[in-house]
């Protein structure tokens, strides 16, 4: 069996700001091949047996959590659960020292969610396990930005050339950076829609479009991506009520039908219904939501695959 | 104790008697006897040929965290940097724990500056009670205590009428100054470095300039209203010159200072997440540096001073985010002045020398900076072309949280003289190594 | 370089190959053939189009992709990375007669895999193996079935099959 030249030569995830165009395709072919774990009767591959996989989660997420979990048990690995509310900030062990003890436990994969931007990278300084990122302050959330061009992927063949927005809070929003990357490098044209004061600084020089209005884009666009409204994020009130925000940016069956027939309809979850769009929206012929979900599974299995073939490389 | 020392052939440069020239100076009983040619017969005899004799550096701002943070620096081993920085005078700032809000944290302070027989330590005190922006404190009980100005440093007074009655009630200090960290809080917001296109990508909150420049123009028209000497701390942003220029421009007694990182980084040095970048005012843009550059150059900007803030290796040993703010940097700073401003010829030598020495002593109403007959000896004596490389396991310092290590910089240190006696020499480091 | 089977007679090996598994499969309605990716898959495609023809049925054919499976997988070999592809078998394997069909049967490393990959699939009635080539050095207890050719090779020589869709041409060479 012929292999092929070598593409991925990473140990860790930590964003797709850094990947080339060529690698984040690999990942994406290497998750199609994964898909098909999730059909069988047997729904496991022993291809990280005797590997354990810990999920280091410092932010409450049952659903990346457990996609993590999934993904790691369908590969047999072992899997240990490490949910942590504080941070260094509070009086807690650091950081550091938390992954200084799973790590003299031997550990293969760390996956972290963490409130502060850079907390991958720093952790991938300090231990020799590989790190993958599950979501970093306002950074990155690889794992999701992947899934999301996944799914896109998956019904349209090719991302090149479709028109893309991305609306909600951009300003807070790892899953939008990470979209960002992936999307403009495979291709695709972004635009960003939401209120300015959920845009972030310097927004003009990143590679997309910016638009105040969800009615003037909504025409033209193949995909739409409405990010979660994260109250806890937000800081003090960008936006005057909620009502106010839907009216404006919510994707209501109104809006829809100003769309193309055959958009795709997307959220990275859980959906406040009713305020980013409506329940028949989400429920609707247009939604890939819970496909995305399915494809989550492929695409971090597939992950967790390649930072392991990257590790071996190192050694 | 006090012997006489002569400091031959030197280049002495003092700008604020107009002298720079190659000569020697003399020192009887701690006091600047004679400048110019002098017989050379003393009790000790230092030979300054290539070297510049300058009035000792003043830094009129640092930290020296005691008391309450003994572990990050004591006032001992902050002396201790300053001196081997070539400082002979030095103002601590009162974020300390508890805060420098009364006459008697003050004279602790001074005693054990006094004790520690390294660097002249003097103090400003906070200008609201524990640095809380809700009450005055005893400024003047303070300033007879001998405290030179007043800051609630680490924060700016957030309120206008806080800010307005703390320059008139301490109008009636003659010698006091107010000095202002200029930050505007809800502008600020949970930032951690500039807001900028680095913060979006990095996802880190940032910190707005308007928060810096929205509170320094402020200040400025409650400057106008009540007269009072104000004195902006670590100017950061290309505007706040422009404020400044236009402030003095009006002839409001408005002075300002500029630190070591702000003349040579900017916030792309973040993009690796190394703390020993996080400060506050955090790292700007090229356009930033420049115009303090040219302000430098100008004339606007009064004073260079560290912002010398120590913390422990396991305080910045974490997240970007959670780490503390602060660049220890006192021992090398004349270095990253030179670097900064002499190198590329921006400034010349009686330049530096000027907001070294004269015009920071000014700002805190101290009868030092100069060279003149009868003046206490507080003296720098350096090697302007001798390089060296920062390394900061041999800093005097308890901390070592400075992103300059390994860096090459010229200007060493050779002498630090203060009050007549040597507190620091060069050969006497190179032995103790 | 040695020519172990030229164009022609691989066709006669394939031939024949189905010739046997016809004649020693009692229940030929239940086979089913695998093929293991990359060159098993073309040859159990073709293997397949015969005993259609034999059988006067459409026999059914699947691939088999067994990078997750492989032993060596967290012992990376050199310098090539292992690329994990899809599995394709549109049927359910439960009851069937699988004839696993691979290039070449040498350590029976890459043949253990690919039962441990049918296991996790299903339940098949049996699994028996059918090669092209059958060659001497194997490390696990496991043997061909069905073998076009039996061959007696040092542990330096090494078999390498072609065939027209994968490499352009058909030939069996020893190098």
């Amino acid at each position: 069996m012929k292999n092929k030249q070598i593409i991925w030569k990473h140990k860790h995830l930590i964003g797709l700001r850094e990947l080339s165009r060529e690698e984040i395709e690999h990942i994406l072919d290497t998750a199609q091949g994964f898909e098909e774990i999730s059909t069988r009767s047997v729904k496991k591959a022993p291809t990280l047996r005797g590997k354990v996989v810990v999920n280091l989660f410092f932010e409450d997420s049952t659903r990346t959590r457990n996609s993590f979990s999934l993904a790691a048990n369908r590969l047999s690995a072992d899997v240990i659960e490490f949910t942590q509310k504080s941070s260094s900030v509070s009086k807690g062990e650091t950081l550091l020292d938390t992954a200084r003890n799973l790590e003299a436990m031997g550990i293969d994969i760390v996956v972290i969610r963490h409130s502060a931007g850079g907390a991958p990278k720093f952790l991938s300084r300090n231990i020799n396990a590989s790190v993958v990122n599950a979501g970093d302050g306002y950074c990155e959330h690889p794992t999701q930005g992947l899934l999301d061009v996944y799914t896109i992927r998956k019904m349209r063949g090719s991302l090149e050339g479709l028109k893309i927005a991305i609306v909600g809070d951009i300003a807070h929003s790892r899953v939008a950076r990470s979209d960002i990357y992936a999307m403009t490098k495979l291709g695709a044209e972004v635009i960003l829609v939401g209120p300015p004061t959920l845009m972030p600084a310097k927004v003009e020089q990143l590679p997309v479009k910016v638009s105040y209005s969800l009615d003037d884009v909504i025409g033209e666009l193949d995909v739409i991506n409405m990010l979660r409204i994260q109250f806890e994020r937000m800081g003090a009130n960008p936006f005057p009520s909620i009502k106010e925000y839907s009216h404006y940016f919510g994707l209501t069956v109104e809006r829809m039908k100003k769309a193309k027939k055959d958009i795709l309809v997307m959220h990275p979850g859980p959906i406040n219904r009713g305020l980013e769009m409506e329940s028949e929206v989400a429920d609707g012929p247009n939604s890939v939501i819970l496909q995305q979900v399915t494809n989550g599974l492929a695409v971090r299995m597939a992950v967790l695959f390649l930072v392991n073939q990257g590790a071996m490389m190192k050694q | 104790m006090a012997k006489n020392i002569l400091i031959k052939n030197g280049r002495v440069i003092d700008p604020a008697n107009k002298v720079d020239r190659k000569c020697d100076l003399l020192i009887l009983d701690g006091k600047i006897a004679e400048v110019g040619k002098i017989e050379p017969k003393a009790d000790l005899i230092i030979d300054a040929a290539g070297k510049l004799v300058l009035p000792g550096l003043i830094d009129i701002h640092v930290h020296f965290r005691e008391p309450g943070d003994e572990e990050e620096e004591t006032i001992s081993s902050g002396s201790a940097a300053a001196v081997a920085g070539g400082f002979t005078s030095v103002v601590c700032m009162p974020n300390t724990d508890p805060a420098i809000d009364d006459a008697t944290s003050v004279e602790y302070v001074h005693r054990m500056g006094r004790q520690t027989r390294k660097t002249h330590v003097y103090v400003m005190g906070a200008i609201t009670k524990d640095r809380a922006g809700e009450q005055l404190s005893e400024m003047g009980f303070m300033v007879q205590a001998g405290a030179v100005g007043f800051t609630d440093d680490g924060s700016g007074v957030q309120n206008p009428a806080m800010m307005l009655k703390a320059l008139k009630y301490a109008s009636m200090f003659k010698n006091a100054v107010l000095a202002q960290h200029c930050q505007d809080n809800s502008l600020a917001g949970s930032g951690v470095m500039n807001s900028s296109y680095n913060s979006t990508v990095l996802g880190l909150p940032g910190i707005d300039p308007l928060a810096e420049e929205m509170m320094l123009w402020r200040d400025i028209q409650l400057v106008r209203k009540t007269n009072m000497r104000y004195h902006v701390q670590h100017i950061s942003t290309a505007r706040s010159v422009e404020l400044i220029r236009q402030a003095k421009k009006e002839g409001l007694p408005i002075t300002c200072e500029a630190a070591p990182h702000h003349l040579l980084l900017t916030d792309d040095s973040c993009c690796d997440y190394d703390t020993n970048y996080k400060v506050n005012p955090p790292l700007r843009t090229d356009a930033d540096i420049k115009a303090i550059k040219q302000a430098i150059k100008d004339g606007i900007i009064d004073a260079l001073a560290s912002d010398h803030a120590p913390h422990l290796k396991s305080e910045k040993e974490l997240e970007f985010l959670a780490a503390p703010f602060g660049i220890a940097s006192l021992e090398c700073a004349l270095g990253l002045y030179i670097k900064a401003l002499i190198e590329p010829k921006i400034i010349d030598w009686p330049q530096l020398v000027s907001i070294m020495a004269e015009r920071p002593a000014k700002i805190i109403s101290v009868d030092k900076g100069t060279l003149g007959k009868g003046k206490q000896a507080d003296i720098t004596i350096i090697d302007p072309d001798c390089e060296y490389r920062v390394d900061v396991n041999k800093f005097r310092s308890k901390s070592k949280n400075c992103p300059y290590d390994g860096w090459k910089l010229k200007g060493k240190v050779e002498y630090t003289i203060v009050g007549g006696e040597i507190r620091y020499s060069a050969q006497e480091r190179a032995s103790a190594d | 370089m040695e020519v172990l089977l030229s164009s022609d007679k691989i066709a006669d090996c394939i031939t024949a190959l189905a010739g046997e598994i016809v004649s020693k499969t009692t229940r030929a309605d239940k086979i089913a053939v695998i093929g293991i990716r990359s060159r098993g898959e073309i040859l159990a495609k073709r293997l397949g189009d015969i005993l259609s023809k034999k059988l006067k049925t459409e026999v059914p054919c699947g691939t088999l992709d067994i990078t997750l499976y492989r032993d060596d997988i967290n012992n990376p070999q050199g310098d090539s990375q292992p690329v994990v592809r899809s599995t394709e078998i549109g049927f359910d394997i439960d009851e069937k007669i699988i004839i696993l069909v691979d290039d070449v049967l040498y350590t029976g490393r890459s043949i253990r895999a690919a039962m441990d990959a049918l296991i996790d699939l299903g339940r098949p009635k049996a699994i028996r193996l059918a090669v092209l080539v059958d060659r001497t050095g194997k490390e696990l207890p496991i043997a061909a079935d069905f073998a076009g050719l039996k061959v007696d090779l040092p542990a330096d020589k090494s078999v390498q099959v072609n065939f027209v869709e994968s490499d352009g041409k058909d030939r069996v060479i020893v190098t």
